[in-house]
């Protein structure tokens, strides 16, 4: 194996394949990354059995042929090269990398042990890059990071008609976004629940490329429990998450008693403001009324904070707590100018949509937030 | 216990018995009765009736405890060894167990707190406790001391006297007054009548050198100092002290209880009679263990957040391991949960000798704030607990449990009880 390619293009390759690689392997091979040259094209592959990452650069191929080598330390040395042209080649059991006067050699590990990239599932249909990258990173931070409950470290993905739903919950929030895509073929109706953290990683590399992404997921036969992304020369697939999603459209409730809107910067501002004297566990308490919203934390002991803005408000004067980072993780997810927040009341979820200068609600996107019951 | 002596003891009580008035007599001060020689009994049945003295042994030994029937011969606590022989040639000597005496003295405190988390423990063998919150849940103070001292007679055989009264002074003075075996109430109305014939050294802080020094100015008894001018007390006795010996006089203590360590950690623990292996057992007994450390818990309107376990193994060996919950809870459910996935973690894989809950990182539960979460239940186990705990405060402890806890021996309530005992033998 030998070839000569542009550092950025080498650099990008190795990243977004190093990235899924595990930090720990349960096998030496699995921390390497694969490089694969033939006919003129160099193929980067990642894989650690869950998640495997993919993508093909052009190359001038002088030979072609395989090598396997430190996927971390290969990111790294090609991030830091100069900006000239890379080659690589196999000589016996190593790997010479030469860049100007650079010239690194990596030892390789035995390229046949190491397992077969699992085959993309059936194409499901496509979206739109950039808006399923920003949908992607609005309900991914509502998912759970507790291992203990597996089910909630997902993003689960409705596919119904032309409509792409995805939602995510922890318990104490809920993110739900609806998007349109191009189902192939017409009628889709599935579901998956896919693990937050890959979905969001590869919405993040996906979506500054533009173009359509291609969704495939497996309905029976090969690739079953599968899903895959991909777009230009990328392509990814993760295993799906087991396991029964929680009903939780049902718990949306669909009327409010009372509704408030707020600039999101500004309310963002004094919330982040005010809690600095929240600790770990208490919470910012908001009281709506006529004059406006007071925003508090602290306890009759401990140190006390409030302060007060404008705030649109129709309903009857109420007080409602949260957790301020769960308020906050909604807040900087709105993609509009101004919040609004509707209740029913304190002890019931309150939900956050985001809305234009106009107040009129600018997206699907609803982020709900369980308040915190305050005294008694 | 010091100058205990000047106090009248027993007989003639003239209206103090367990049927007075005790509204507002919210603290109780109990001391067990000649504790270290009753514990001895208590394991060596053939010393009953005999005079008895624990410690005092060897030349330079100092009687730590003396039987009723030691007494008899004029026998008293820090006495020199010596002088106890001359003056009680038969009695048995033995030399302190002070293990025996601690376990003993933990197991009768941890009656105490069940009736309530306001436990001021003074010394190995007696106690305050405020039982104000607990009048609702348990009944009348002085129905309050009856129970404890007939679970402290059945659960541990001991005995023990109790003092009611409304303030710690008086039920200090109380206990003293109903020893050996007895229970006295001062009522709120009878206070000064009850203290104002006593002898100034009754009052607390006043020791020898300043009932000297009162008497020399003609003060004799405590009406004496509650009707002194301000002047003469505070030429007999100093500025600081005359400000509380006449409070005291007048029948004011404004201390209260302070429950040492109560706010750091609640919870409860058992030692088995043989050491357990089995599972079952152990996890019932962790249910149980659970249920009592949530009961005392909401009955201290605490919640914890922090789950601690503890278990001694049969080579006595303590293990302890701790969980932090995502938010306090006073709810056994939860802590058993968590109390037994620590279990299943740690594996001793050793018989067990002793095994403890204890909820750590306490705040008052009404204002601990909690994060609620989507499809949450708003009638739960802590409702269902709040249940069971008013079923046991009407039909007495244990009258709702865990499916799994029937088969166990119901134990003695500390609620309301169907008898109150005050024909004891003074």
């Amino acid at each position: 194996m030998k070839f000569r390619v542009e550092r950025d293009a080498l650099a990008d390759a190795v990243a977004w394949t190093a990235k899924s690689l595990p930090s720990r392997p349960s096998v030496p091979v699995l921390a390497g990354v694969m490089l694969r040259v033939s006919d003129g094209r160099l193929q980067v592959s990642g894989f650690d059995y869950e998640v495997s990452s993919q993508v093909g650069v052009d190359v001038q191929a002088d030979a072609d042929g395989a090598a396997l080598v430190s996927g971390r330390l290969l990111a790294e040395i090609t991030k830091s090269l100069r900006a000239l042209p890379v080659e690589l080649a196999a000589v016996g059991s190593h790997v010479e990398l030469t860049c100007g006067s650079a010239r690194f050699t990596l030892p390789t590990m035995p390229v046949e042990d190491y397992p077969t990239l699992p085959d993309m599932p059936a194409t499901a249909g496509t979206v739109e890059a950039g808006p399923f990258a920003a949908a992607v990173a609005q309900v991914a931070l509502a998912a759970g990071r507790d291992d203990t409950l597996p089910v909630l470290t997902g993003v689960r993905l409705e596919l119904e008609g032309k409509t792409l739903t995805m939602l995510a919950t922890d318990r104490y929030r809920l993110a739900i976004r609806e998007l349109e895509w191009r189902p192939e073929g017409g009628e889709v109706s599935a579901a998956a629940l896919v693990p937050a953290r890959t979905l969001n990683d590869t919405a993040k590399a996906l979506g500054p490329l533009g173009g359509s992404v291609t969704v495939a997921l497996s309905r029976g036969g090969v690739g079953e429990g599968m899903i895959g992304f991909s777009a230009g020369a990328r392509r990814t697939t993760s295993r799906l998450l087991d396991g029964e999603f929680p009903k939780v459209r049902a718990l949306l409730p669909d009327t409010h008693n009372a509704q408030a809107r707020v600039p999101v910067s500004a309310l963002a501002e004094v919330v982040k403001r005010v809690a600095l004297v929240a600790e770990r566990a208490t919470p910012v308490r908001l009281s709506f009324g006529e004059d406006g919203l007071v925003v508090e934390a602290g306890g009759t002991e401990d140190a006390r904070a409030s302060e007060a803005m404008d705030c649109e408000y129709t309903g009857e004067p109420m007080t409602i707590a949260f957790n301020h980072q769960y308020l906050l993780d909604g807040l900087a997810a709105l993609d509009g100018p101004v919040a609004v927040l509707s209740f029913t009341e304190p002890k019931k979820p309150a939900i956050i949509a985001p809305a234009g200068e106009d107040g009129q609600i600018t997206s699907s996107y609803r982020y709900l937030i369980m308040p915190v019951r305050i005294g008694g | 216990m010091g100058r205990s002596q000047v106090v009248p003891r027993g007989g003639g009580d003239e209206g103090f018995g367990a049927d007075a008035d005790d509204t507002g007599c919210t603290i109780l001060h109990v001391d067990m009765d000649a504790f270290y020689c009753s514990v001895e009994v208590r394991r060596r049945p053939e010393l009953r009736g005999r005079p008895l003295i624990v410690g005092g042994a060897g030349p330079r030994g100092v009687v730590s405890s003396a039987s009723y029937e030691a007494r008899e011969f004029g026998v008293r606590s820090a006495m020199p060894g010596a002088r106890a022989r001359a003056l009680c040639p038969q009695a048995v000597f033995l030399p302190p167990d002070f293990d025996a005496y601690t376990e003993a003295s933990r197991a009768v405190m941890e009656i105490f707190r069940d009736v309530t988390p306001l436990v001021e423990p003074l010394s190995l063998d007696e106690a305050f406790l405020d039982v104000a919150g607990a009048v609702r849940l348990l009944g009348r103070p002085a129905a309050i001391a009856a129970a404890i001292r007939r679970r402290v007679r059945e659960e541990q055989r001991l005995v023990c006297s109790v003092g009611v009264a409304p303030t710690k002074f008086m039920a200090k003075l109380g206990s003293t007054r109903a020893k050996p075996d007895g229970l006295v109430v001062i009522p709120a109305a009878r206070v000064l009548e009850y203290l104002h014939p006593l002898p100034v050294g009754a009052l607390w802080g006043v020791g020898e050198r300043t009932e000297e020094q009162l008497h020399r100015m003609g003060l004799r008894t405590v009406r004496d100092v509650a009707e002194a001018p301000p002047g003469l007390l505070r030429r007999a006795v100093g500025e600081a002290a005359t400000a509380h010996l006449g409070a005291l006089a007048r029948g004011h203590d404004p201390r209260r209880v302070e429950p040492v360590q109560a706010e750091k950690s609640i919870g409860a623990e058992t030692t088995f009679d043989t050491d357990v292996a089995d599972p079952d057992t152990i996890r019932r007994t962790l249910l149980g263990l659970s249920g009592k450390t949530a009961g005392r818990l909401r009955r201290a309107g605490q919640a914890g957040r922090t789950v601690s376990l503890k278990v001694r193994l049969a080579d006595f060996r303590t293990l302890s391991r701790s969980r932090t919950l995502g938010g306090p809870t006073d709810v056994s459910r939860e802590i058993f949960e968590t109390a037994w996935a620590l279990f299943e973690a740690l594996a001793p894989g050793d018989r067990i000798r002793l095994l403890g809950v204890r909820m750590e990182g306490l705040s008052v539960a009404g204002t601990t704030p909690k994060q609620l979460s989507l499809g949450e239940s708003e009638v739960g186990w802590r409702e269902a607990e709040l249940a069971a705990d008013a079923a046991a405060a009407r039909f007495g402890a244990g009258a709702v449990r865990p499916a799994s806890l029937l088969n166990q021996e119901r134990r003695p309530a500390a609620g309301p009880p169907s008898r109150i005992d005050h024909a004891d033998p003074a």
